[in-house]
């Protein structure tokens, strides 16, 4: 469903992501791997359009979507979470869900101002919604909780509820579990698999490699910004130029 | 619960807030005291405005004295010059500032953070010089004189005090009125989604442009308006109304108030306006005050009065409902499946809690 | 012909004293990431020391300079110590807020001890050069003499000695910089006092010609700003070429445009560039 080609990525001399070709199947747990700065989160932004190929195509159900606005793509059905999610600390949950719902709703300044049966509808829809995602990353117990007060592993739910809101087909999810816990991880990776059950594919980006290998249906592997592996975990794991990128890498760093 | 942390936003308050600007006038000493409330209230429309672009959606517009006095001229200019209307010219001050809004907005607001704010700080600036230099259309430092007051209806006569100051409260609260439609509406949460962080609100799918913009000449609108009743209530102006000193008094009211909450605006207008008047050597030398005033409230205070008292009332609830938890485990679907869909009564103070905080840090 | 260079002349001058202003402004920026509007102030500030010193107790002009020099960079360490370090991990309007406090500040408290009224700091020297039909005064002389010297002496402070290059290596890369274990808090004192003591030297140069009045920052400050953003903000050598630009535009668009508008050229041209490139001219991507 989301199909990339040729895609690069240069900031001055430096290439960031070097003509990476891949696809990434519906229903599908796809994972990006690789070591430090290999260029996995800036390909995530360059598929959800936060910045903009220097060349090559992404083609997500067949439209080419590369260097679209994000918030177009966001409305085409991609959504995505960052390392770390920005929220209002001192509202509920479920007030920080509400917004997430409004790409999918239409009212003007005029029905706010004179709150029209329009805004009232655009209204409700986003608060079902809010409550329907927040039962469905299973927090609906702490829906009136101020952020402030919840937990890192609460937040990655939170995070992923909000990206939910937005009725995506696809989500980008950036290191859904760092920071976290290894029994909390546990529950993050159910929660992965019961967002495939319905329907939304899931594409991810990890350091956690226990976690990888046992969810990632297919891992694509990124070294400086090129693609060196791609194929499912079994694969990857005996891959050579795998294990010598990341030996590689720990060398250099030691 | 939200209900009891809205305190200063639930309609029973603003009902109370409202008897008592409506029995100010005749509780006041003097005529005097009442021209000088009237005039807090034309400033505080405008840092209404401000709360809007700076307050909600997290951009510091340094233009924004520049806006209400183009406001302010183009009462002045339409009426003095042309003969208009005060009411014409009223409502077309109203369209300059949309329009020079739309114009700034769209430029400046493609730049993030300082860029905008140091962008902002120099069209003030541009703002200030056409004011005092092209005097074919503004007079130059002499100023405009005579400016037209309100038509009065009837008996009514905006000339006097007293008519005036109902008038600028009617507005005043018309100010409040939409901000606090604004605030609790799906477009007051893109405006804060904004505020928390650019590349969050794009990835929900807002458009950040346009909803800048459009909450760039909001403000505009809201200072113009108030530009344009200063001039009904002066009747005199001059190009020192575009000096930036008066963009940076309405940051410390609304600092002083509360950023980004409902009654913010108000609140940090009258205290600093009667605070200044109680020491009337101050006037000039204000700012050896509000300068490190301002500068303590953002390192110790940043959500200003309005805002910490929410934020103190939300925080006492947190722990309320925290022991309320554990003291019934596990929580009940029931309970839950009930708050997450929020009924008809509960809609319209509920939204209001997330709107009315300060700036969070996070 | 004469006229041209006369005007090309004048901009040098202004051109001298807004790369210095922009100096200490873009290396603040570089390092905090704050835009300083309380650097106008410290340019205020030091012609008010200065005429003191010179003024009313009577010490030479050089004097009165160093003592400048000194005092507002301890006022502005002070700044930052006071105020800007307790903000450094706020939401990114408030340092600016706060910038903006200490501005007004500041000026009224100049001006409740000195008043509004204009004041004169005399010249070392009243001569006038005359050379190839071009007026010289001693003091434009001087201002583009001292200016360079003093960005020349910047450079080098900046690039050969270990506590310049330090300043450098925090501007290009926080993270790094305290990884190899530099102390942020003294360089940021240090950039502070730095670009304290160049604001202070720029208006002592500067007063000569242009009056000292509480008010004398304002436009310096914004044409600084203008200036940093035409260069690229924390870029030095874009704050003196930036300068330059200015200057120039300035005085030749005061010439032979409108002398009235002269003041908006800068910003005219600041509108102009950020509407086609929102970054400014000399950005690079980065940041």
């Amino acid at each position: 469903m989301l199909e990339i080609n040729g895609l690069t990525k240069q900031y001055g001399g430096l290439t960031a992501v070097d003509n990476v070709t891949t696809s990434f199947e519906r229903g599908a747990i796809n994972a990006i791997i690789g070591p430090n700065g290999a260029g996995k989160t800036t390909f995530f932004n360059l598929v959800a359009g936060a910045a903009r190929p220097t060349a090559g195509e992404i083609r997500f159900e067949g439209n080419d979507i590369a260097g679209m606005a994000p918030d177009a793509i966001a409305r085409a059905g991609i959504a995505r979470t960052f390392q770390t999610t920005m929220l209002f600390e001192e509202s509920s949950v479920l007030d920080n869900l509400i917004i997430g719902h409004r790409l999918r709703t239409g009212s003007r300044l005029w029905d706010v101002l004179l709150h029209t049966p329009r805004h009232r509808r655009a209204e409700a829809a986003c608060r079902d919604k809010a409550a329907e995602v927040l039962d469905f990353v299973g927090l609906s117990a702490i829906g009136d909780r101020m952020i402030a007060d919840t937990s890192q592993e609460e937040r990655k739910r939170i995070a992923f509820a909000l990206a939910l809101a937005t009725e995506p087909k696809i989500v980008l999810l950036d290191e859904p579990a760092g920071g976290v816990n290894p029994g909390e991880t546990d529950g993050l990776v159910a929660l992965i698999h019961k967002m495939v059950k319905h329907d939304i594919t899931v594409c991810l980006i990890e350091h956690k490699m226990d976690m990888i290998m046992s969810i990632a249906d297919r891992i694509v592997v990124l070294d400086h910004g090129a693609k060196i592996a791609d194929g499912p975990p079994n694969e990857i794991r005996n891959d050579p130029a795998v294990i010598e990128a990341y030996l590689g890498a720990e060398h250099a760093e030691a | 619960m939200t209900r009891v942390l809205n305190a200063f936003n639930h309609p029973a308050t603003l009902l109370v807030l409202l008897g008592l600007a409506i029995g100010f006038p005749f509780v006041a000493g003097n005529e005097y005291q009442v021209y000088v409330m009237a005039l807090a209230f034309v400033w505080a429309i405008a840092v209404y405005g401000l709360n809007i672009i700076t307050g909600y959606c997290g951009q510091l517009n340094l233009a924004h004295g520049g806006f209400f006095a183009i406001g302010a001229y183009a009462v002045a200019i339409l009426t003095a010059d042309h003969g208009w209307n005060f009411w014409a010219a009223f409502a077309m001050a109203g369209v300059f500032g949309a329009l020079f809004g739309l114009i700034v907005g769209a430029v400046s607001l493609r730049l993030k953070e300082h860029y905008f704010a140091i962008f902002t700080l120099c069209v003030g600036f541009i703002i200030y010089m056409l004011l005092d230099k092209w005097e074919a259309l503004t007079h130059g430092p002499l100023g405009i004189i005579s400016i037209a007051p309100p038509d009065g209806f009837g008996v009514v006569d905006f000339t006097q005090t007293r008519p005036f100051y109902y008038l600028v409260l009617g507005c005043l609260c018309a100010a409040v009125f939409f901000t606090r439609r604004l605030s609790n509406s799906l477009l007051g949460r893109t405006f804060r989604a904004i505020r928390i962080s650019d590349d969050l609100a794009q990835s929900l799918g807002i458009n950040l442009m346009r909803n800048k913009i459009l909450a760039f000449v909001i403000s505009t609108v809201y200072a113009a308006l108030a530009g344009g009743l200063y001039s009904g209530v002066v009747r005199f102006i001059g190009p020192d109304i575009g000096n930036f000193m008066h963009t940076f008094d309405m940051i410390a009211y609304l600092l002083v108030g509360g950023i980004g909450t409902l009654m913010g605006p108000v609140i940090g207008t009258l205290i600093i306006t009667w605070l200044t008047q109680a020491v009337q050597s101050l006037e000039e030398y204000r700012m050896i005050v509000f300068g490190p005033l301002l500068v303590v409230l953002v390192i110790f205070f940043p959500k200003g009065i309005a805002g910490s008292f929410q934020a103190w009332r939300a925080r006492r609830n947190a722990t309320a409902r925290v022991s309320n938890e554990t003291g019934r485990t596990p929580p009940s679907q029931a309970d839950t499946s009930e708050t997450a869909q929020p009924s008809a009564t509960t809609s319209a103070s509920a939204p209001t809690g997330h709107g009315t905080r300060g700036h969070s840090n996070a | 012909m004469d006229a041209l260079l006369q005007q090309l002349l004048n901009g040098l001058t202004l051109g001298s004293i807004y790369g210095l202003v922009a100096l200490g402004l873009t290396l603040v920026y570089g390092i905090l990431h704050v835009p300083n509007f309380a650097h106008g102030a410290l340019y205020m500030i030091g012609a008010y020391v200065a005429y003191y010193v010179a003024g009313e107790l009577g010490a030479s002009y050089w004097l009165a300079m160093i003592a400048a020099a000194i005092i507002v960079a301890a006022l502005a360490v002070a700044c930052e110590r006071l105020v800007f370090h307790p903000l450094r991990h706020a939401p990114p309007i408030h340092d600016k807020i706060a910038a903006i406090g200490l501005l007004l500040f500041f000026e009224a408290v100049v001006q409740m001890y000195w008043g509004a009224d204009f004041r004169r700091l005399e010249a070392p020297s009243s001569s006038i050069f005359y050379f190839a039909g071009l007026t010289l005064p001693a003091q434009r002389v001087l201002i583009i003499v001292a200016a360079f010297a003093l960005m020349g002496a910047l450079h080098l402070y900046l690039k050969k000695t270990l506590a310049g290059s330090t300043i450098i290596a925090m501007a290009q890369n926080r993270e790094g910089a305290f990884l190899v274990g530099i102390n942020a808090n003294r360089v940021a004192m240090m950039t502070f006092a730095i670009s304290g003591a160049l604001a202070a030297v720029a208006s002592t140069l500067f007063a000569p010609i242009n009056l000292v009045y509480p008010a004398m920052g304002h436009l310096v400050l914004l044409k600084a700003f203008v200036i940093i953003i035409l260069g690229g903000m924390g870029s030095i050598p874009g704050a003196i070429v930036g300068g330059l630009i200015i200057g120039f535009a300035e005085a030749l668009g005061g010439f032979y445009i409108s002398g009235d508008y002269k003041d908006i050229i800068a910003f005219a041209l600041l509108v102009a560039i950020l509407s086609i490139k929102p970054t400014g001219l000399f950005s690079q991507g980065v940041r």
